[in-house]
C-alpha cells in the first residue's frame, strides 16, 4: 500500500477492520477533548488478544506514550506506539456503556433522535466483535486514547479534563496483523455532563521495516522480548 | 501509602459448610449459590491467589477489573469493593477483610509473559494462566481461554504512582490473612493459587492457599 487510507470517525461512531503487520495507525482529535476507545485482537486468532495487566506490567506503567508496546496475552507485540504529541494514553478508564451513558447524559433513543442518539462503548464494540465473530465474552480492557487517568496515593482515580488539544496525535504501528476495534465514545470517567463532540482522523500508511535501533523496541528489555516471541511466531506462520 | 482497611469477619471456621486447602501451583472452580460467603485464606503469608469470576447464570459475562475499578474510582480492592461483570453486574461483594488491600492491575503470569517479563528460557515454568486453563478443562462446561480476562490478585500489592507508573511491591499479606466475599447470585470462581518464582508477589516461596465456604 503506497497511498494513505483515512477515515474520520465522528462523536458516537465506531469502525473495526484488519490492519496487517508494518501499517502505521496515525490518530489525530480534530478538536480538543478526543476519546478514542481501542481493541486489538490477532487478525488470524482472536483468542490471542490485548492484555492490559501484561502490557503495564512488562512496561511497570499505568499509563501508555510512545515507546510502549501494546502486548497480547501470549507475549507478542500487537502495535507500537511509534509517535505520541500527547504524552498519556489511558489504559484503565474501561469503555463507556448504555447504562452509563443513560445515568450521565439522560435517556436517549435512536426512535426521537435519529442519528443524534448518543451511543455507548459497550454497544459498539459488541456490535464489532460479532461482525468478526466474537461476542461479549471477548470484551476486555481497552486502550483509552487522548484520555488520562491518574491515580493517587489512596488509588483514588482522577480523570484530568481538558488533557487532549485539539490537533493532539498518536500513532500506532502494527506488529501483527491485527483486527482493531474503534469506538469514539466518551471515557467513562469524564464527568463532564455533557456528550463530548470531538470527530478522530483515523489515517493508516505503510511503515517503515522495524530497524536494529527502534525507540519501541529498545524502550525496554522486556520489549525487546515481546517483539523477538512475535519475530518467531511470524517464522512459523512462513 | 493508602490506608489499609482492614474488617475482621464474624464468621466461624467449624460453620463452614465447605473447607479445602489447595497447594501452591494448583487450582480451583466452583460455583457459588447466591448469598454464600467464599474465604480465601493466605496460609503462609505472602502468597498471591489469582482469581476469576462468572456470572454462572451467564458465563459469557466474566470479571471485569475495569468495571470494579471504575466502578468504585479507586483501583485497590478491600471490604466494601463491589465485583463487577463487564457488563456491571454486580458479582460479589467484599465483607472481610484482614489483609487490607488486593491488587485486580497486575494480571495472571502466564507462561509467554513470563518469557517477556524475565527470560525466554522461562517458558516451560509452571505459570497460572496454566493452571486456569487445566481448570476450565476439568470443569467441562464449555469455558476456553477466551474466557481468560484480567483477573484479581488477593494478597498482592501492585501500586501505581500519581506520574503513571507501576510497580510489584511486596509484604502486605501475612500468615492467616483472609478475604471474604458473598456472592449476589449464582457465581462461578476460578482460582490459581499462584507458582510464581520470578518475583516478590509471593517472596519467591509459592504456599498453600484455604478456602473455606458458608451458607447465607
Amino acid at each position: 500500500m503506497n497511498g494513505v487510507w483515512q477515515i474520520t470517525i465522528p462523536a458516537g461512531g465506531k469502525w473495526s477492520g484488519v490492519v496487517g503487520r508494518g501499517r502505521l495507525v496515525r490518530f489525530t482529535a480534530l478538536e480538543e477533548g478526543a476519546n478514542l476507545t481501542v481493541l486489538l485482537y490477532n487478525a488470524k486468532d482472536p483468542s490471542e488478544r490485548y492484555n492490559m495487566p501484561d502490557t503495564l506490567k512488562a512496561q511497570h506503567t499505568s499509563h501508555l506514550t510512545r515507546g510502549h508496546v501494546l502486548m497480547s496475552d501470549n507475549g507478542r507485540v500487537l502495535a507500537s506506539l511509534t509517535e505520541d504529541t500527547l504524552g498519556w494514553h489511558d489504559p484503565i478508564g474501561g469503555y463507556s456503556t448504555r447504562a452509563g451513558t443513560d445515568a450521565r447524559y439522560g435517556l436517549t433513543n435512536y426512535q426521537e433522535l435519529r442519528n443524534n442518539w448518543l451511543r455507548s462503548g459497550e454497544e459498539n464494540l459488541t456490535v464489532e466483535l460479532v461482525r468478526a465473530g466474537l461476542g461479549r465474552r471477548d470484551l476486555v480492557p481497552p486502550v483509552n486514547l487522548f484520555s488520562k487517568i491518574s491515580c493517587d496515593e489512596q488509588g483514588d482515580m482522577h480523570f484530568v479534563p481538558r488533557h487532549c488539544p485539539k490537533g493532539a496525535q498518536v500513532t500506532l504501528r502494527t506488529e501483527m496483523d491485527t483486527l482493531v476495534l474503534l469506538s469514539n465514545t466518551p471515557n467513562p470517567m469524564d464527568p463532564s455532563p455533557s456528550y463530548p463532540s470531538v470527530p478522530v482522523l483515523v489515517e493508516v500508511l505503510a511503515a517503515e521495516p522495524v530497524n536494529e535501533d527502534d525507540y519501541c523496541l529498545n524502550f525496554r528489555p522486556e520489549n525487546t522480548r515481546a517483539f523477538e516471541n512475535t519475530w518467531a511466531y511470524y517464522a512459523l506462520l512462513g | 501509602m493508602a490506608v489499609f482497611n482492614r474488617v475482621e469477619s464474624p464468621r466461624k471456621i467449624e460453620d463452614a459448610v465447605y473447607d479445602v486447602i489447595v497447594p501452591a501451583g494448583d487450582g480451583w472452580m466452583k460455583e457459588l449459590e447466591p448469598g454464600q460467603v467464599l474465604r480465601i485464606v493466605d496460609l503462609e503469608g505472602n502468597q498471591a491467589a489469582d482469581t476469576l469470576f462468572y456470572d454462572a447464570e451467564n458465563p459469557e459475562d466474566h470479571y471485569s477489573a475495569i468495571a470494579t475499578m471504575t466502578g468504585q474510582g479507586n483501583i485497590y480492592l478491600t471490604a466494601g469493593s463491589v465485583l463487577r461483570t463487564e457488563s456491571g453486574k454486580a458479582l460479589l461483594t467484599i465483607v472481610a477483610d484482614t489483609c487490607g488491600r488486593h491488587d485486580t492491575l497486575g494480571g495472571a503470569c502466564s507462561a509467554q509473559s513470563n518469557t517477556v517479563r524475565y527470560s525466554h528460557d522461562t517458558l516451560p515454568m509452571h505459570n497460572c494462566r496454566d493452571t486456569f486453563l487445566l481448570q476450565m478443562a476439568k470443569f467441562d462446561k464449555g469455558y476456553l481461554k477466551r474466557d481468560l480476562a484480567p483477573n484479581i490478585n488477593f494478597f498482592m500489592n501492585v501500586p501505581v504512582t500519581p506520574e503513571g507508573g507501576l510497580k510489584f511491591d511486596d509484604g502486605v499479606s501475612s500468615p492467616g490473612a483472609y478475604v471474604e466475599m458473598q456472592a449476589h447470585g449464582r457465581t462461578t470462581a476460578l482460582v490459581s493459587n499462584c507458582p510464581q518464582l520470578n518475583n516478590p508477589c509471593n517472596a519467591y516461596n509459592p504456599t498453600p492457599i484455604r478456602i473455606l465456604i458458608w451458607d447465607n
